[in-house]
């Protein structure tokens, strides 16, 4: 076991977690989109995480950093929250939002971020960025529709993970990035109608049953 | 026309598979094989990506997320006229944009598709050297200066009446 103090508060956790999981099983809340608990490697790409850790001369992801005895963890520093904050415009910019009719409202991570943020649903400093909206029918069960995803890559890595050769992918690039299924009809005739772990995974709606 | 399309196709995937077995089977090779193939073939059709991912072992929807990361691979062939639309800087503040736009709509494809007719593609340039013409277009060997919007439609419709010029013609001389 390992003690450390998250927000002058101590906490007790095991050996090798990451700084992000020990707060979260400690029932401190940090914002994050793209971390799973059976990551090897957290992609540490959502940019929300952050946290300040004495040592560090700059806030870090805390999904990238593993707990050490006695270390020094603040979570609600101004610096991390102008970089979360910031972060969530950027991902609110390009998000398609119409809660009212998205089947994730109420159980949104992005609202529930924009809560604990207190930012709200509107943009404050960026343009809307509106991708077009692109629903994908090629899937025999799921629908995946682009401008309500976050591209956190949670259902790429479950699929993975279940099984073996993840069966969706990121395709394109920049704005245009999207989760592809390409070629994979066959295997998805079989496979998804007992799974849909990647619809259960994410947290946009993105990915929907049909 | 769609037969021979078909036949083209089965004879390049043959192909493909040929040359496939002299790579190495790592992820390493991915692009390499990719790359062989654009250039044997002019572009990646989606079998063609399939029979890589086989090769590979890798799942299908991997390797056309790395294939659509880079710009140099093209998933459409190539069409019978090629136009290519500057959006280097001088074009693009001249409004190559704008231009490139006017063919799309024209011919309800992308940039980087091919009409289904397999007679127009349209791509991307980065500058074709001639800046003094801004906005510049090249339609397979000849370039376009001072583009307008008001120019692509009469272009479009230039080379759709050669074709039908050449099929008059053709059918002349059969029945003659």
């Amino acid at each position: 076991m390992v003690k450390l103090i998250v927000d002058n508060k101590e906490i007790e956790t095991e050996d090798e977690v990451t700084v992000l999981q020990a707060c979260l099983d400690n029932k401190i809340y940090i914002p994050n989109l793209c971390y799973l608990k059976e990551m090897d490697n957290p992609p540490g790409s959502c940019r929300l995480c952050f946290v300040e850790i004495k040592g560090y001369n700059q806030p870090i992801t805390s999904c990238t950093v593993k707990v050490k005895e006695g270390m020094e963890v603040r979570t609600n520093t101004e610096h991390v929250r102008r970089l979360q904050r910031t972060a969530f415009e950027f991902l609110l910019s390009v998000h398609h939002v119409d809660c009212k009719n998205c089947p994730a409202n109420k159980k949104c991570e992005l609202q529930r971020i924009a809560k604990f943020l207190h930012f709200g649903l509107k943009l404050k400093k960026l343009e809307q960025l509106e991708r077009e909206e692109g629903v994908e029918q090629d899937h025999p069960f799921m629908e995946y529709v682009s401008n309500r995803c976050v591209l956190c890559g949670k259902c790429v890595f479950v699929c993975q993970k279940k099984n073996g050769k993840a069966m969706l992918s990121f395709a394109k690039r920049g704005l245009d990035t999207v989760i592809s299924f390409f070629g994979e009809e066959d295997k998805a005739k079989t496979t998804c109608k007992e799974c849909y772990a990647c619809v259960e995974i994410c947290p946009v709606a993105a990915l929907i049953r049909k | 026309m769609q037969h021979t399309a078909e036949i083209e196709e089965e004879a390049t995937l043959t192909d493909i598979a040929s040359i496939l077995t002299t790579f190495e089977k790592g992820r390493g090779s991915l692009i390499p094989i990719l790359q062989m193939i654009q250039e044997k073939h002019k572009y990646l059709s989606a079998l063609a990506l399939q029979m890589v991912a086989k090769h590979l072992k890798m799942s299908a929807c991997e390797v056309y997320g790395v294939a659509t990361f880079y710009n140099q691979f093209r998933f459409y062939p190539p069409g019978k006229h090629q136009i290519k639309v500057c959006l280097g800087t001088a074009c693009h503040v001249r409004g190559g944009d704008i231009i490139l736009e006017n063919f799309e709509r024209k011919l309800e494809i992308n940039v980087g598709e091919t009409t289904p007719d397999r007679e127009f593609s349209i791509d991307r340039v980065a500058c074709v050297g001639c800046c003094a013409l801004a906005p510049v277009s090249i339609i397979d060997d000849t370039v376009y200066g001072h583009m307008a919007p008001s120019k692509v439609e009469g272009l479009i419709l230039g080379f759709e009446i050669e074709k039908e010029r050449e099929k008059r013609e053709k059918k002349k001389s059969e029945s003659e």
